[in-house]
């Protein structure tokens, strides 16, 4: 029994449903606050687009000599489309074939990008955060500003908090789909066997 | 004025002397009054309290019940602080047809309305000594349109609104002759050349756009306070008047005498109906009417050419004298709209007038007679009752939406609460000292909160630590919450303050603008991002395309300018962020500095009468580099041939910074 059971068909939809929901929400969002700024500010990341208070953010970012963030120094706004639309097709491919196999590959290939994008998103932040100009006005010894890449730090003034925005959430969901359906699916196979 | 008023207090302190009980000037403060006032740091008041700035010609801005100063927003004077009427984007906003005026007084203030409550849209202002009216808009608390007012002298009963704020109004407190004509002081001439107007100055409802519908041309006289009717009174607006006598000099004795002056009542829509149908009269005159464009932060001004006039002699029933006594300045209208309250300032009794009474009065033709061909009702068929004995000098009166009155009492130095049916005292509270107007938030509306009154007064000697012989004028808070008044809070204030406004704070808080959005800044100047900036010379005229961002200004290094050139720093600050404004001055600068808010562009002009370098800075501290944030301009003999160059961070930094280790 090499086909796929119903559970696993309409998954796919899911899963492909949750992807595309990419283009419409963002998918990571970092926030930060400091004394001055009470109100708060943010930085959105969607597939496409970094949104938020990213002027405000590169105004700040000159005193300790950081890059100014601008939309089309961001390959990966290209790249990344690209490779979600080419996952989602490869995922109406699966449907239409019919073969567990084809879900395990899929899988691998959602697992694979999670991966690289967020190695891609840290080595981003790194270098953010510690290729500094060095004839930046505020020096301090030892400090590096690179953000974290999930969850809360403080930095000098600001403390900075980074987590899945919605559209991140519902990739995560597509990702416990797909590992939660191939589970299923290597479970029932068994059985079958047996 | 003042004179008269000096005499009154005299009289006032004789009669408060007899009637005993030495008082002592310590207000009878009850213990929780600091809770009640306490505003938490962190949090925020309840109300914004628009405050007339009197002789410093601004409005100014306090939170209540906190009495904290917010801000002072220029409107008639000129603001060193920034630059309003130095800079060349605002100096139109000061032109009259008598040139640039950048001072005036400024008495009263009226919140746009609309279904007779406040709406938060706008502000007016009036100007007193050179007539004008303003526009503050208030999402951005900047003037945003002044209006010069022909054929007035003393536009003091301005700019009181009408319900949905289809008119704020002009009345002349000096009568003069029209048309700027010149006429012999005497008392024959005053008679025959001098009139009153009062100008109908039309809101545009959308933008608010203020236009001189018409004018009424009334005999000579002085018109001090006004209000619009409300409810079954809409459509009305109510003047009191005094020198109904019509001296021309030593008006303390000479306007004193009759027993009783008028309120003038003005049906405006039934002049607003002869003005349509074309029965007006249009006079050739000329005035000005400056507008700021918040698109390219420049004001522009256009003279108008032309007014619209009425004259009650040839049209008639639409306006009516009703007898006031005596020499009434205070002419309030209650919350239901049926009560007009007229306050003789020389009486020792209010007079209440019932609005279906007038109309009445009117269809019956209840006249005692006509004043220059204007009919007066007769006063008993007017009033609904007097107040007895409520106190010395009552001046203005506003309202707490539960049947109660308020007014104050200049001489007696208090306000006195009364029913206005019943027309009973029911509390009176001392003020310090001399109190003139008085305001319960949205106490001009068809629903006042009724929670506060704040005096606004005159005198405040012993109230606060000395400051030599010029002491700060005062406002003071009290309680209406409860039957009785009481006293929580009193605050220095600005300039004179006489009325003032307040609104819910809910009502502003939210559409206030946080910048300016430099994608649409549309100024003739601007500089889109430091790569458009430039310095162009044309004759002797320099251009300095400028922009300012934390922390530096671009260019900061100017050369080739020479002794006489015309040096227009046009600054453009980058910045998008709230609360980021940059200060930019030039030493020797013989006007002001800018202070320009984010995504705005403001000029300034300086012509350098020395050759030299002049260093040129930020002036508002806007971070950690703010020191850092300066220029040199270096300025050559005149015929210099040193060329027009300039740049921001040309040199070799690495290099620079290397030396300095």
């Amino acid at each position: 029994m090499k086909k796929l059971s119903v559970l696993g068909r309409i998954s796919i939809f899911l899963v492909v449903g949750c992807v595309v929901a990419l283009w419409f929400l963002p998918m990571w969002r970092i926030d930060l606050a400091a004394p001055q700024y009470p109100e708060g500010i943010y930085m959105e990341i969607w597939i496409n687009d970094v949104k938020g208070d990213v002027e405000v953010i590169n105004g700040l970012n000159h005193y300790i000599g950081m890059k100014t963030i601008h939309k089309e120094d961001f390959k990966e706004f290209v790249y990344l489309p690209i490779t979600l639309m080419v996952f989602c097709g490869i995922g109406l491919l699966v449907l239409v074939l019919n073969r567990k196999v084809g879900y395990y590959v899929w899988t691998m290939i959602f697992l694979t990008i999670a991966g690289v994008s967020m190695y891609d998103f840290w080595k981003w932040e790194y270098d953010y955060g510690h290729n500094l100009n060095p004839t930046a006005p505020i020096k301090v010894p030892g400090m590096a500003y690179q953000p974290p890449l999930i969850g809360y730090k403080k930095m000098l003034n600001f403390e900075a908090l980074s987590q899945p925005a919605l559209g991140g959430w519902f990739f995560i969901v597509a990702g416990v789909i797909l590992v939660g359906v191939c589970f299923y699916e290597w479970k029932r196979t068994k059985n079958q066997l047996r | 004025m003042t004179k008269y008023l000096l005499t009154l207090m005299s009289l006032g302190a004789i009669v408060g002397f007899q009637s005993c009980k030495m008082k002592t000037t310590e207000a009878a403060v009850s213990g929780d009054a600091a809770s009640k006032v306490y505003v938490a740091p962190g949090k925020y008041d309840e109300f914004y309290n628009f405050v007339s700035g009197g002789f410093s010609g601004q409005v100014s801005v306090y939170g209540l019940p906190s009495g904290r100063l917010l801000k002072v927003i220029p409107v008639f004077s000129q603001n060193p602080e920034n630059g309003y009427g130095f800079n060349e984007e605002t100096k139109p906003m000061l032109q009259t047809s008598h040139g640039f005026i950048p001072w005036d007084d400024e008495h009263h203030l009226a919140l746009s309305q609309t279904n007779g409550e406040h709406d938060g849209r706008w502000l007016f202002a009036n100007a007193n000594n050179t007539p004008r009216v303003a526009r503050i808009d208030l999402k951005t608390f900047k003037t945003v349109e002044v209006l010069e007012l022909p054929n007035s002298g003393g536009n003091h009963s301005s700019p009181f609104i009408t319900e949905n704020s289809e008119y704020i109004v002009g009345g002349t407190r000096f009568s003069v002759p029209i048309a700027d004509q010149e006429a012999a002081l005497t008392q024959a001439s005053f008679k025959a050349n001098f009139k009153s107007t009062v100008s109908f100055i039309a809101i545009d409802p959308t933008t608010g756009r203020m236009k001189i519908d018409f004018q009424v041309v009334l005999p000579g006289m002085d018109l001090d306070l006004s209000r619009a009717g409300k409810g079954p009174s809409h459509g009305w607006f109510f003047f009191s008047t005094y020198n109904t006598e019509q001296a021309n000099t030593l008006l303390e004795v000479n306007a004193s005498q009759k027993d009783k002056d008028y309120i003038v009542a003005i049906n405006w829509k039934k002049a607003q109906e002869y003005a349509r149908a074309g029965k007006g009269k249009k006079m050739a005159t000329e005035y000005y009417h400056n507008t700021l464009n918040e698109e390219n932060h420049t004001a522009t001004s256009e003279v108008e050419k032309e007014v619209l006039t009425l004259d009650p002699n040839e049209l008639k029933d639409f306006v009516y004298l009703i007898p006031c006594p005596k020499s009434p300045h205070g002419c309030d209208v209650d919350p239901t709209g049926e009560y007009i309250i007229g306050s003789g300032k020389l009486a020792a009794l209010i007079p209440v007038f019932a609005y279906q009474k007038i109309t009445k009065a009117i269809a019956d033709k209840a006249f005692e007679g006509d004043y220059y061909g204007i009919p007066v009702i007769k006063y008993e068929a007017a009033l609904h009752g007097e107040v007895q004995k409520p106190g010395l000098g009552p001046l203005h009166t506003e309202f707490d939406g539960k049947g109660n009155a308020y007014t104050s009492f200049f001489v007696s130095s208090e306000i006195v609460k009364w029913n206005i049916k019943d027309l009973k005292v029911l509390d009176r509270v001392p003020t310090y000292y001399s109190i003139g107007h008085l305001m319960v938030p949205g106490g001009d509306t068809k629903k006042p909160y009724g929670k506060y009154v704040v005096a606004y007064n005159k005198i405040t000697k012993d109230r606060y630590l000395p400051t030599g012989p010029e002491l700060t004028q005062s406002a003071q808070l009290y309680s209406i919450d409860g039957d009785k008044m009481q006293l929580l809070l009193d605050y220095p204030t600005i300039g004179e303050p006489h009325y003032a406004q307040a609104i819910a704070a809910d009502k502003i808080k939210a559409q206030s603008a946080k910048i300016y959005d430099i994608n649409v800044n549309k100024h003739q100047y601007v500089s889109m991002g430091e790569k458009t900036t430039k310095v162009v010379r044309a004759g002797n005229r320099v251009d300095v395309y400028m922009t300012a961002i934390r922390s530096h200004l671009t260019p900061d290094n100017i050369e080739g300018i020479q002794v006489g050139d015309e040096v227009y720093f046009h600054v453009t600050n980058l910045e998008q962020d709230w609360d980021i404004p940059h200060g930019f001055a030039v030493k020797h600068a013989a006007n002001a500095e800018l202070l320009i808010m984010p995504g705005e562009t403001n000029t300034l002009k300086f012509v350098p009468t020395k050759a030299g370098v002049y260093p040129f800075y930020c002036t508002d501290f806007c971070s950690a580099l703010h020191q850092e944030m300066q220029g040199y301009m270096r300025v050559s003999p005149k015929g210099s041939s040193v060329p027009l160059k300039w740049h921001t961070g040309k040199t070799d930094s690495a290099a620079a910074v290397a030396a300095v280790r």
